[in-house]
C-alpha cells in the first residue's frame, strides 16, 4: 500500500521534471515569466513528491514489507532498525532514487534563490539540472525501481521481479530477505553512500549554472561563477568527506592494511574530485583576472560528466571491480546520456566560445596566473592518467581483442610524480604575484624553507635509512608546509605590528578577515598531513604473519602480540563472533589488549574478518585473526601489520573538512537570500536588475 | 571590456604564446610518456581459464603477470591456517558480458561453469589470509603466473559473490517455502 503511493509519487515526479524542463525552457526562451515561475512550482514539488517516494522506501524497509523486492534484496528480520533505515542507499534500486532524491533537493534549493542578479540564467539552470536530474528519475523508475514487487508464475520454480506482475503471476512474499550486504555494515559505509552522493549530485549546480551562461552568452560576464562558487565548494566539501569515509571503511573492513587499492569505483569518485579541485582553483584565476574561462567552462563539464560515469561504473559493474554490483540493463541509458550530455555541452561551448575570451593574456611564465594554469594541466593529466587506466581493459578489448588490465603499479608509477609536483606548486603557487614574479624575490622568499626541509629530510634519511623516494616526499612535504605557515606567520606580524594585537588574536582575525584565502591555506596544510600519511602507506609499511599457539609471541618494529585465547558468542544483526584476546606489548612493556575477530553472517553465510587497531600518531598497529584451531582454539594465526603515519590521513581529513568550512562560510547569514516569490519587476528578461 | 589583446601591437605577445604552446607540449609529452610507458610496464592479459591454456600451448603467455578469472568450485577450497597456504581450482566461464548475459546472468553462468564436467578447469595456489567473499560459486579474478606444473601461483586474490545482491535469487525459493 505505502509501496504503491510511493510509486505513483515517483511517476508523478517524472511526469512533474519533464514538464519543469519543457516550461522553463519556454518561459526563458519567451521571457513568459509565468511558466518560469510555472516550472519553478514544479520542480519544489518534483523535490516533495520523490521525498514521498523516499519516505515509503524506507518505511517499507522498516516494516519489512518483503512483497516489495527491494526489501527483500537489502533488509531481513535480524536487521536493526538503524541498518534498515540505511539500507535505503544499501542496494542498487534505493541508492539511485536516494540519488535522484538528493539531486531534486538541490535543484529545489537553488530556485528558491533570490533571482534578481541571475534573472535571465534562472529558466535555463532549471531545465538543465531538471533535465539531468529527470534522467535519474527515469531509470528509477523504469530500470532499477525500488517499488518493484516480487511475482511468482504458478507452476514454476521462478520468481519475477517487476513493477507490474507478468500475465499468470501471483504476488509473493518470501519468509525473509537477504539483509545488508554484511561488509557494508561500518560507519564508513553508512556514512559514505549520502556523502558522495551529496558531492556527486551536487555539482550539477554549478554545471547547469555554466550550461546556461553559454546557451544565454551570460558566460561574457562571469557573474556564474560568484553565484556558484559556494555550490560548488560544498559539493567538492562532501565528495572529499566522501572519499575519506570510503578509504577508512576499505582500512577497517577489507583487512589488507590499505585505505587505497585503485579499484574503478574508487577511480570513478576520485576523477570528479580532481577535476572538481581544478575547478575551484581555475574559477579563482576567471574571477580575479578574467582569464581561464574556457578551462573553467570545460572543468565543470567534465567534472559533471564525470560524475555520471561514475555512476555508470559503479552502478552497472561495467568494470569488474571488488565491489559487489552486478552488470545490468543500465549500461545503455547510461552510455546513451553520457553521450548526449558530452555531444551536446562541447557544440554549446564550442558555438559559444566567443563569450569566453580572456581579458587578458598570460604575460609571463612566472607569474600566478602561469601556476594556476600549470596546476589546472597537472589535474587535467591525473585525471587523463586514472582514465585511462580504468577504461584500458575496454579499450584493449575493443582494438586488439585481448583483455588487458594495468594494476595498482600503473597508477602509482603515472600518477605519484604529478601528485608531487601539484603538492610542490600548492606551496610555491601562493608566493607568486600577479602577471609577473621577479625569480629574485620569489627565491629571497623561498631559500629559508627549502633549505630548512632539506636539512630535515637528509637528517631523517640517514637516521631511518629511507628510500630517495621517500627522503624527496618529506623534503616535499616539509617545504611545502613551511611556506604555507609562513604565509600565516607573515599575515599575523603584520598584524601584530600594525595593529598591536597578540598573536592569537592577530591569526584569529587573519583567519575570520580572509576567510577564502586562509581557509584554503588549511586546507592545503591538511593535503600536506594526508600525503605524509600516503607516504608512510608506500614506502615504511611492514608486515609479518604467524601462527600462536596460546601463550606464544610475534614481534614487529618493536611492538610484540601475545595470543591469551578465543572466544565464540552471538553478536548482534545476526552473527556469530569469532574472537581473540591478543596482548600488544612496546618494547617489553604492556599496552592494551586487543581484540580482532571474525564475524560471521549467518542468513548471508557471509564472513568478515574486523582488524583490531591499536593507532599512535608515529604509526598503527593493525592485527588480522586469518586462521584458528577449529577444536581446540588453542592456536590462532595472525597477520601484523605496521602501518606507519596513517593517523594523518584522517586528522589531515579533518582539517581540510575545517578549512573548506572556513572557506566557503557566508559572510552574513544568507537567509535573506531565500525568496519564495518570483516577484518579476517586468516581464522581460532583466539581465542585470541587482537586489 | 574585454579587448582583443591578441590583435594589439604589443611586442612579445606572440613569442610569448609561442613559449606558452611549447611549454603545454613539453607537458603533454612527458605526461603521454608516463603514461605509455606505466601502461607498458604493468599491462596483463585479463584471460578466461580456456584462453590461458590456449595461449599456454602456443607459448605466447610471456613471462608477465597474468590475470584470470573463472567460477570457484565448492568442494576444491582448502585452506591451512597455520601456513596460511589457499588452494582452489577455478572452472572456465565466459569472460564476455554478453555471453554472461545469454547464459542468464553471473549467477547462472557460474552455476554451469561450476557443473560442467567438461569446462576447463585450473588449480589456484595462494598464501596469505583467506579472503572473506571466498566461497563455493564465487566469480574469482587471480593475479600470478602459471607454473611448469600446471597450477596457478596468484600474488592476489578477488572475489565477486554477483548471486546474492541486487540480481539475486531470493533465499527461498517458492518450490521450497
Amino acid at each position: 500500500m505505502i509501496a504503491d503511493i510511493g510509486l505513483i509519487t515517483l511517476t508523478l515526479g517524472f511526469v512533474l521534471a519533464l514538464y519543469a524542463v519543457g516550461a522553463s525552457l519556454y518561459g526563458g526562451w519567451r521571457g513568459q515569466w509565468k511558466w518560469v515561475e510555472s516550472a519553478r512550482n514544479a520542480v519544489l514539488l518534483v523535490f516533495g513528491l520523490l521525498t514521498i517516494s523516499v519516505l515509503a522506501v524506507v518505511y517499507s524497509l522498516i516494516r519489512l514489507d518483503l512483497s516489495v523486492a527491494y526489501v527483500t534484496e537489502v533488509s531481513s528480520r535480524a536487521t536493526s532498525l538503524f541498518l534498515r533505515i540505511t539500507a535505503l542507499w544499501g542496494g542498487q534500486r534505493g541508492s539511485l532514487l536516494f540519488w535522484s532524491w538528493l539531486m531534486a533537493g538541490f535543484v529545489a534549493a537553488v530556485s528558491l534563490r533570490k533571482w534578481e542578479s541571475d534573472r535571465t540564467l534562472m529558466p535555463y539552470v532549471i531545465a538543465v539540472a531538471t533535465l539531468t536530474t529527470s534522467f535519474f528519475i527515469f531509470v528509477v523508475t523504469f530500470f532499477a525501481n525500488p517499488f518493484a514487487r516480487v511475482w511468482h508464475i504458478p507452476g514454476t520454480n521462478e520468481v519475477v521481479k517487476a513493477v507490474f506482475p507478468p500475465p499468470g503471476a501471483e504476488r509473493f512474499v518470501p519468509v525473509d530477505g537477504q539483509g545488508l550486504n554484511p561488509l557494508l555494515r561500518h560507519f564508513g559505509m553508512i556514512g559514505h553512500p549520502p556523502t558522495s552522493y551529496i558531492g556527486f549530485t551536487g555539482f550539477v549546480i554549478p554545471y547547469s549554472f555554466a550550461i546556461a551562461a553559454l546557451i544565454t552568452g551570460e558566460a561574457r560576464k562571469d557573474a556564474w561563477l560568484r553565484t556558484t562558487r559556494r555550490w560548488t565548494l560544498v559539493a567538492w566539501l562532501f565528495l572529499s568527506i566522501g572519499l575519506l569515509l570510503g578509504g577508512r571503511w576499505a582500512y577497517d573492513v577489507l583487512g589488507w592494511g590499505g585505505f587505497w587499492g585503485w579499484d574503478p569505483v574508487e577511480n570513478a569518485m576520485l576523477m570528479p574530485w580532481l577535476t572538481g579541485t581544478a575547478f575551484l582553483h581555475s574559477v579563482m584565476i576567471t574571477e580575479k583576472r578574467g582569464m581561464l574561462k574556457v578551462w573553467s567552462v570545460v572543468l565543470i563539464i567534465l567534472t559533471y560528466i564525470l560524475v555520471v560515469f561514475g555512476t555508470f561504473i559503479t552502478r552497472t559493474g561495467l568494470v569488474s571491480s571488488v565491489h559487489a554490483f552486478a552488470r545490468s540493463s543500465l549500461s545503455m541509458p547510461f552510455f546513451i546520456f553520457i553521450g548526449l550530455m558530452l555531444l551536446g555541452s562541447l557544440t554549446l561551448l564550442m558555438k559559444r566560445l566567443d563569450t569566453l575570451k580572456s581579458d587578458h593574456e598570460l604575460e609571463s611564465f612566472v607569474s600566478r596566473e602561469a601556476v594556476f594554469l600549470l596546476q589546472n594541466m597537472l589535474f587535467v593529466a591525473i585525471t587523463v592518467a586514472v582514465f585511462w587506466g580504468t577504461v584500458f581493459p575496454m579499450i584493449s578489448e575493443l582494438i586488439t581483442g585481448d583483455r588487458i588490465t594495468v594494476g595498482p603499479p600503473y597508477f602509482n608509477k603515472v600518477t605519484g610524480p604529478m601528485f608531487a609536483a601539484l603538492v610542490l606548486l600548492m606551496g610555491v603557487a601562493p608566493l607568486f604575484a600577479w602577471r609577473r614574479q621577479a625569480a629574485r624575490t620569489l627565491g629571497k622568499a623561498l631559500w629559508a624553507p627549502f633549505v630548512v626541509a632539506v636539512l630535515f629530510a637528509v637528517a631523517l634519511g640517514i637516521r631511518y635509512h629511507m628510500h630517495p623516494a621517500a627522503v624527496f616526499g618529506i623534503w616535499l612535504i616539509s617545504f611545502v608546509a613551511l611556506t604555507t605557515l609562513l604565509e600565516f606567520w607573515k599575515g599575523m606580524r603584520a598584524r601584530m605590528s600594525a595593529r598591536k594585537e597578540d598573536p592569537l588574536t592577530a591569526l584569529a582575525r587573519l583567519i575570520t578577515r580572509n576567510r577564502r584565502r586562509y581557509g584554503g591555506y588549511i586546507v592545503h596544510l591538511a593535503v600536506c598531513l594526508m600525503a605524509l600519511a600516503v607516504i608512510g602507506d608506500a614506502y615504511f609499511k611492514q608486515e609479518t604473519q604467524a601462527p600462536l599457539r596460546i601463550g606464544e609471541t610475534l614481534t614487529l618494529n618493536g611492538y610484540t602480540i601475545r595470543f591469551d585465547g578465543l572466544r565464540e558468542y552471538l553478536g548482534s544483526d545476526g552473527r556469530e563472533v569469532l574472537e581473540a584476546e591478543i596482548s600488544l606489548f612496546k618494547d617489553g612493556e604492556f599496552v592494551r589488549v586487543l581484540r580482532p575477530r571474525r564475524d560471521y553472517f549467518i542468513v548471508q553465510q557471509q564472513p568478515v574478518t574486523i582488524p583490531a587497531v591499536h593507532t599512535t600518531f608515529a604509526a598503527d598497529v593493525y592485527v588480522l585473526l586469518v586462521g584458528w584451531e577449529e577444536i581446540t582454539a588453542t592456536s590462532a594465526t595472525f597477520k601484523m601489520y605496521w602501518n606507519p603515519l596513517i593517523i594523518w590521513m584522517w586528522t589531515g581529513g579533518i582539517l581540510l573538512i575545517i578549512g573548506t568550512l572556513i572557506a566557503m562560510w557566508p559572510d552574513r547569514m544568507a537567509l535573506g537570500d531565500v525568496s519564495y516569490v518570483l516577484r518579476p519587476t517586468t516581464t522581460q528578461p532583466q539581465p542585470s536588475a541587482g537586489g | 571590456m574585454a579587448v582583443e589583446t591578441s590583435t594589439r601591437p604589443y611586442v612579445g605577445v606572440s613569442s610569448q604564446r609561442f613559449k606558452f604552446l611549447l611549454g603545454t607540449l613539453v607537458i603533454l609529452l612527458a605526461v603521454g610518456y608516463l603514461i605509455f610507458t606505466a601502461t607498458q610496464e604493468n599491462a596483463q592479459y585479463y584471460l578466461t581459464v580456456e584462453e590461458l591454456y590456449a595461449r599456454a600451448e602456443a607459448g605466447t603467455l610471456g613471462d608477465r603477470m597474468i590475470r584470470v578469472s573463472g567460477a570457484v568450485v565448492g568442494e576444491t577450497i582448502r585452506y591451512n591456517p597455520q601456513t596460511l597456504e589457499l588452494t582452489f581450482t577455478i572452472a572456465h566461464m565466459p569472460g564476455d558480458p554478453d555471453e554472461i548475459d545469454k547464459a542468464g546472468g553471473l549467477g547462472a553462468a557460474i552455476q554451469a561453469a561450476v557443473n560442467n564436467p567438461d569446462a576447463p578447469r585450473l588449480q589456484i595456489y595462494y598464501v596469505g589470509p583467506k579472503p572473506d567473499l571466498l566461497r563455493p560459486e564465487a566469480a574469482a579474478i587471480v593475479t600470478g603466473r602459471l607454473g611448469e606444473d600446471g597450477i596457478f601461483y596468484a600474488e592476489e586474490v578477488l572475489f565477486k559473490c554477483p548471486t546474492r545482491y541486487d540480481e539475486g535469487p531470493l533465499p527461498n525459493s517458492p518450490a521450497e517455502g
